[in-house]
């Protein structure tokens, strides 16, 4: 512990950077309520709670809600599935070309996100698939894998090995050690993997749009409405939802793999 | 005995088909589906398109990639290094005072507190953070206002009217394309290098200033080199993920082209795929010398 | 008395490491056994194939008489305390230790009844509650032996159980373990690298070395009579003598081992009496030990020598050139070659 305070300049740039991450995102909140819709002009010339009302009654914005739900939800059960096999193989086995194979499975999010969906894309021309909400979920479940994939792998290699060698020296087949041992191990990391995926799912635009042909998801539609601006402040409205939505899985993944953490730290 | 039981034995007795099982539906997915996607496409460099036609016509040749050294061309890519090396540059600045704070004088609730400020900005939306720039750049918008206010108006003027960076307004301008990709990478910036300095031990600084360092000289010769590993992971982020973006110079900045710009337009309208996949053979062969270069300095350590 | 556990000429290979090396090894049934030797000779290995969790590369193995290759380890009847414990840190102490009665379909209240006995057993019996977390370390110990012990297996597995616990401790549970493995007549094979643990506990040791065995036997046996260098050097305080010094005692030219205790000391050009064997030395050191004293001698071909006298003896200090004296069957000849 150090007794003597932080250095006045220090605190002041601290604070400058913590305010130029947080108010464009409040600005947000306030242009919601605006009256003005042509442009954005600030202070706003009057404050009303009409948006609210008017995004509730637009179909093409509960479609693309919808689709994005959809898209999300299925990507985030596949990106599970996958990430976890991916994790449970590369923590427990040793084997040839693991190194390689641990780099492939982050691969997709450390290439930037027009390399995937540009190669996505010229992959469907060329077998002719035509783009259909399970193109875009194609896309969204390769880099929401790594996310799953990360997740449980950190977890995996926090937990002893031993944990699954006593289970079964204790009379568990593979199939009871892995629901009552392994399964409670891993749940809080397959939950926060599981919510970031969805999250991130929910808010992609760059591989979508290489992915997705006429169907709106709810990013798509925000980015045409940033391109070709109509009802302005019907996008804040829009902003705001997605910000909830995105933030609370955030959140709530934050707290658990804390949490897991915490335990696995006492265990030993 | 129960079936489950005896798939359990089988699988104890063949360990390396559990292996197989476990692995082949993630690699089916990424090792053949995308990165076959992934060659395919970029395979497509060594093509051309038939200027008449407007057909690919699939012989080899490296006329593709010798066209990314036409000026037009040249210059977007030109462009892009500029504006990830600019935006990596002032990621460094805004970062590292927070970064520092946080990691020496938050303690207990204020350390989670920051971290959660990081990170809510991090993992909010992409769009509604880009579109918070275009409220905030937009000609009547807050800055202008604020200007106004402050009669400081005369300053933003001369901001714009300064040739290249400059432009009608902040939102159609380098000036807020930059600022927009800085706000935006700034975080992936601070996590590292707040990382980077939590190891720094507080024994060293106090170390440093027993030994008659003054504060800069502290900085410079033990906190900063010690932080740079940190730096230069979060720089991967800021520069790999500047050079790939093209939906930021899109919605804020002039119509000049960045590589992701060209590599969608060339894709897309243009239907020249081979030269799409040439472009984008470009930020890959960018990201793997620095990132050959981040590696002999440490920066994977720190991720 | 049935054998227990059976290889035959069992090998483990990992790629090119022969982690275990043409081992034939019987254990009794209802014998404390100690596999002891440095890290990496082989022991755990050893230990990993009787509970299954490896499998031999080629050899034959038996527990009580059956054939145990390819059976998976949840349907052996043995169990194993594991050197972290690998305890469940998501169950309470209780459901940790009724884990393998649940996983054979055993319902609750039966589980729990013998879950608690076994506790009980260990002195543990009120902390079925608690979570593992909340257990020092020797009460993890504990409690990993419960969760063993209420599966009643014919043989028990202990892989350096008392390493993680401070010496107090460890004193503490060789004792009780020892009384617990007499109560309840189950074999114990019992794997570490301490020495002392192995010769106070064992009824017989096996002493490890590269993946082989190089010698089986009494605490007594491995002590008074080691067969090679390895095991002399390994096992303890022993003097170990060259082949050169044996043949000028009239031996054969092999490794031969001395006590440091079967050794007395004369004045210089004293002459041994009758029976006993002699030999000129100059003292380096002397340790002064209480009861004891220890000396540090070496005689004119260079041969290190220590011997260990009552300090009432203790007239000699460094630097005095003296004689050393021992009953001839007191100076062990091994056979082995090594």
């Amino acid at each position: 512990m150090r007794s003597e305070g932080s250095p006045l300049l220090l605190k002041i740039a601290a604070l400058a950077c913590v305010a130029f991450l947080h108010v464009p995102l409040l600005l947000i909140f306030l242009y919601a309520f605006t009256t003005e819709e042509k442009s954005f002009q600030f202070p706003p010339p009057g404050y009303t709670t009409k948006w609210f009302g008017v995004v509730w009654e637009r179909q093409d914005i509960w479609d693309a809600i919808g689709l994005s739900v959809k898209v999300a939800g299925i990507a985030t059960v596949l990106a599970l599935i996958l990430g976890t096999c991916a994790a449970a193989a590369i923590s427990r086995a040793k084997f040839f070309g693991r190194d390689h194979i641990s780099l492939l499975f982050i691969l997709p999010i450390a290439l930037p996100g027009i390399v995937t969906g540009i190669a996505l894309r010229s992959t469907f021309g060329i077998m002719d698939i035509p783009f259909s909400t399970w193109t875009i979920v194609l896309g969204h479940t390769t880099f929401c894998m790594v996310v799953v994939y990360n997740n449980v792998l950190a977890r995996f290699r926090r937990t002893s090995g031993s944990m699954i060698e006593a289970s079964m020296d204790l009379g568990a087949d593979g199939f009871q050690t892995f629901r009552y041992v392994v399964l409670p191990q891993i749940a809080s990391a397959l939950l926060a993997g599981g919510m970031l995926a969805f999250a991130l799912s929910f808010d992609e635009v760059i591989v979508t749009t290489f992915t997705a042909g006429q169907q709106s998801t709810l990013p798509i539609w925000m980015l045409n409405e940033l391109i070709r601006p109509r009802q302005r402040p019907i996008t804040n409205v829009v902003a705001i939802f997605v910000i909830a939505v995105t933030f609370i899985p955030i959140l709530a993944a934050y707290y658990l793999t804390r949490e897991g953490e915490h335990t696995a730290g006492a265990g030993k | 005995m129960s079936f489950s039981r005896s798939v359990s034995n089988t699988l104890f007795r063949h360990p390396n088909w559990f292996l197989v099982i476990l692995l082949a539906p993630p690699l089916l997915w990424l090792g053949v589906a995308y990165l076959g996607s992934l060659s395919v496409f970029l395979f497509h460099a060594f093509f051309s398109i038939d200027e008449f036609s407007g057909f690919i016509k699939y012989e080899l040749t490296l006329a593709t990639f010798a066209e990314l050294f036409r000026l037009s061309n040249f210059d977007v890519i030109i462009r892009s290094l500029v504006m990830a090396t600019a935006v990596t540059l002032a990621s460094v600045v805004i970062a590292f005072p927070f970064a520092y704070f946080a990691a020496r004088y938050a303690r207990g609730k204020w350390k989670a507190l920051f971290y959660i400020l990081v990170m809510l900005p991090l993992w909010s939306s992409y769009l509604v953070k880009v579109y918070a720039w275009k409220l905030i750049l937009a000609k009547e918008g807050i800055i202008s206002w604020l200007a106004g206010e402050l009669h400081l108006t005369w300053a933003l003027d001369a901001l714009l009217a300064i040739p290249v960076i400059g432009g009608p307004s902040l939102s159609i301008s380098f000036l807020g394309t930059f600022l927009v990709f800085v706000y935006v990478w700034l975080p992936f910036m601070i996590l590292p290098t707040q990382a980077a300095l939590e190891r720094v031990p507080v024994s060293f600084i106090d170390a440093s200033s027993d030994l008659g360092g003054t504060p800069a000289q502290t900085f410079r010769h033990v906190i900063f080199p010690l932080a740079l590993p940190g730096i230069i992971a979060g720089s991967i982020f800021t520069f790999s993920l500047t050079l790939g973006d093209y939906i930021i110079p899109q919605i804020i900045g002039n119509s000049s082209y960045f590589l992701g710009q060209a590599v969608y337009s060339l894709q897309g309208t243009a239907g020249n795929i081979p030269l799409a996949a040439a472009f984008t053979v470009v930020p890959i062969v960018i990201m793997g010398f620095y990132l050959a270069i981040a590696k002999r300095m440490g920066a994977f350590d720190a991720l | 008395m049935a054998t227990a556990v059976s290889f035959q000429k069992i090998s483990r290979y990992f790629g090119p490491v022969r982690a275990v090396d043409d081992v034939t090894l019987d254990i009794a049934e209802g014998e404390f056994f100690a596999m002891l030797g440095p890290s990496g000779s082989g022991k755990t290995t050893c230990l990993r194939l009787i509970a299954g969790f490896e499998q031999p590369t080629s050899g034959h193995m038996e527990i009580f008489g059956v054939t145990s290759e390819g059976v998976p380890p949840y349907q052996r009847n043995v169990n194993t305390v594991f050197q972290d414990y690998a305890l469940f840190p998501h169950m309470t102490v209780l459901d940790n230790v009724a884990y393998g009665l649940m996983v054979k379909g055993i319902d609750k209240p039966t589980r729990h009844r013998k879950a608690l006995e076994a506790l009980t057993l260990v002195a543990l019996g009120s902390f079925g509650s608690r979570r593992p977390s909340q257990l020092s370390g020797g009460q993890r110990q504990r409690v990993a032996l419960a969760r063993a012990l209420v599966n009643e297996p014919k043989v028990l597995l202990l892989d350096e159980p008392l390493g993680a616990l401070d010496l107090k401790l460890r004193e503490q549970m060789q004792v009780e373990l020892k009384a617990l493995q007499r109560n309840l007549g189950i074999t114990f094979v019992f794997v570490t690298h301490d020495q002392g643990e192995a010769l106070s506990m064992a009824d017989r040791v096996a002493i490890f070395n590269d993946g082989r065995i190089v010698q089986v036997g009494s605490p007594e046996d491995i002590y008074e009579r080691p067969n090679t260098k390895f095991v002399a050097d390994f096992v303890g305080s022993s003097n170990v003598l060259s082949p050169a010094f044996s043949k000028a005692a009239g031996g054969p030219e092999k490794w031969a081992s001395l006590r440091p205790e079967k050794i007395g000391i004369l004045p210089a050009r004293a002459k041994p009496s009758p029976g006993q064997q002699g030999a000129s030395a100059k003292i380096i050191a002397a340790h002064y030990q209480g009861s004891v004293t220890r000396f540090n001698t070496r005689t004119a071909n260079g041969e290190v020598i220590n011997v260990t006298v009552p300090s009432s003896l203790g007239k000699f200090a460094e630097g005095d050139e003296i004689m050393l004296h021992w009953p001839k069957e007191a100076l062990h000849i091994m056979a082995g070659e090594a």
